[in-house]
């Protein structure tokens, strides 16, 4: 499917001959499979689906016979699930009440991982959330999550009280108050989701610019552009190393920070 | 030249960040150099603050997008 967008800019590059190279733009990611318009089946949440179907598939087939002694699949996911359980949520939330996150955290950690990491496996080569739209699904779920949770512990007065740190000389309040409610109901679900999509879609771009980039200079380009070229693509390979690791960061990071609110939420005082 | 003046503007946005980001790293490894075995703990904090300075590039970022 990646060849088709490969291919697209090709004959774009080609048909206006005149006018060079065109660099990719965002709208390269609005790619309707089936229909068109606002119920078009799109290829991000079908390479969504097949990651729903991968993950189940996977953590069904590796925990289904669970051995004392593993086997490579069944380490693989008692690893990941032992990073999350103990790294993030435990260390996080603290050992009374993280049990009952864990599923949360280890879905969201599951499927943004492989969600991302699809961003760079060829057969799909199509990081999901580089459409803005399923970040702010998943934004969603966390921030109903902690308020909720905050809301359930304190009541929904003492969860607004919660928010704002208490012992302040009075007049600093009229500053903190709006301050600490923008962060809470704004800035926190606006920065989770961006920062999602943001790294997502940036470092998919930068591939795209640098593989379609070095795909013009080598057949377009004179002799001295034929070696940038090359360049150009050997950076391309470089960069989607590089990428792996982004990706794998950001589906720490937004569990990460998933915890750390619910954390927040639950925190007994300041 | 023609061009986006919105990329300036992620320029700009990501000086912040891009300091922000190296003095945390560097004090992340300062501290490990010193405390090897704290390393752990200062992972996460690290990673942490990373992420929460990262956010202003990541606005320029979309910003640059949205007012063309």
């Amino acid at each position: 499917m990646s060849l088709n967008v490969l291919g697209a800019s090709i004959l774009a590059a080609e048909g206006g001959e005149g006018s060079g190279f065109q660099a990719p733009t965002p709208a390269e990611f609005y790619q309707p499979l089936i229909g068109q318009g606002d119920w078009a089946i799109t290829r991000p949440i079908v390479v969504l689906f097949i990651s729903v179907a991968l993950i189940s598939w996977f953590l069904v087939a590796t925990t289904r016979k669970a051995a004392i002694v593993p086997s490579k699949g069944q380490w693989v996911t008692e690893g990941i699930y032992g990073m999350v359980r103990n790294g993030l949520a435990r260390d996080i939330i603290g050992s009374r009440d993280f049990l009952r996150f864990v599923p949360l955290l280890f879905a969201l950690f599951t499927m943004i991982l492989v969600n991302n990491l699809f961003g760079i496996i060829p057969p799909v080569q199509y990081p999901t959330m580089s459409r803005i739209g399923v970040p702010i699904a998943l934004t969603l779920v966390v921030f109903v999550v902690y308020h909720a949770v905050g809301i359930r512990k304190n009541g929904f007065g003492g969860h607004i009280k919660h928010m704002i740190p208490p012992g302040l000389p009075k007049p600093i309040y009229v500053l903190i108050i709006p301050l600490e409610l923008i962060t809470y109901f704004i800035t926190r679900p606006l920065t989770l989701a961006l920062r999602l999509f943001g790294n997502m879609f940036a470092g998919h771009m930068l591939l795209l610019l640098f593989i379609l980039g070095g795909e013009y200079m080598l057949i377009h380009g004179a002799f001295g552009l034929k070696i940038a070229g090359i360049g150009s693509f050997l950076l391309a390979l470089v960069l989607t190393a590089f990428e792996g690791l982004i990706e794998f960061l950001q589906a720490y990071i937004f569990t990460l920070l998933a915890a750390t609110y619910i954390a927040g939420s639950l925190a007994d005082e300041h | 030249m023609t061009g986006n003046i919105a990329i300036l503007g992620y320029g700009l946005s990501a000086i912040g960040p891009g300091v922000g980001i190296g003095l945390i790293f560097a004090a992340y490894i300062n501290g490990v150099a010193r405390q090897p075995e704290a390393r752990g703990m200062l992972q996460g904090i690290a990673i942490l603050g990373f992420a929460l300075a990262e956010a202003l590039a990541i606005f320029g970022l979309v910003l640059a997008f949205v007012f063309k």
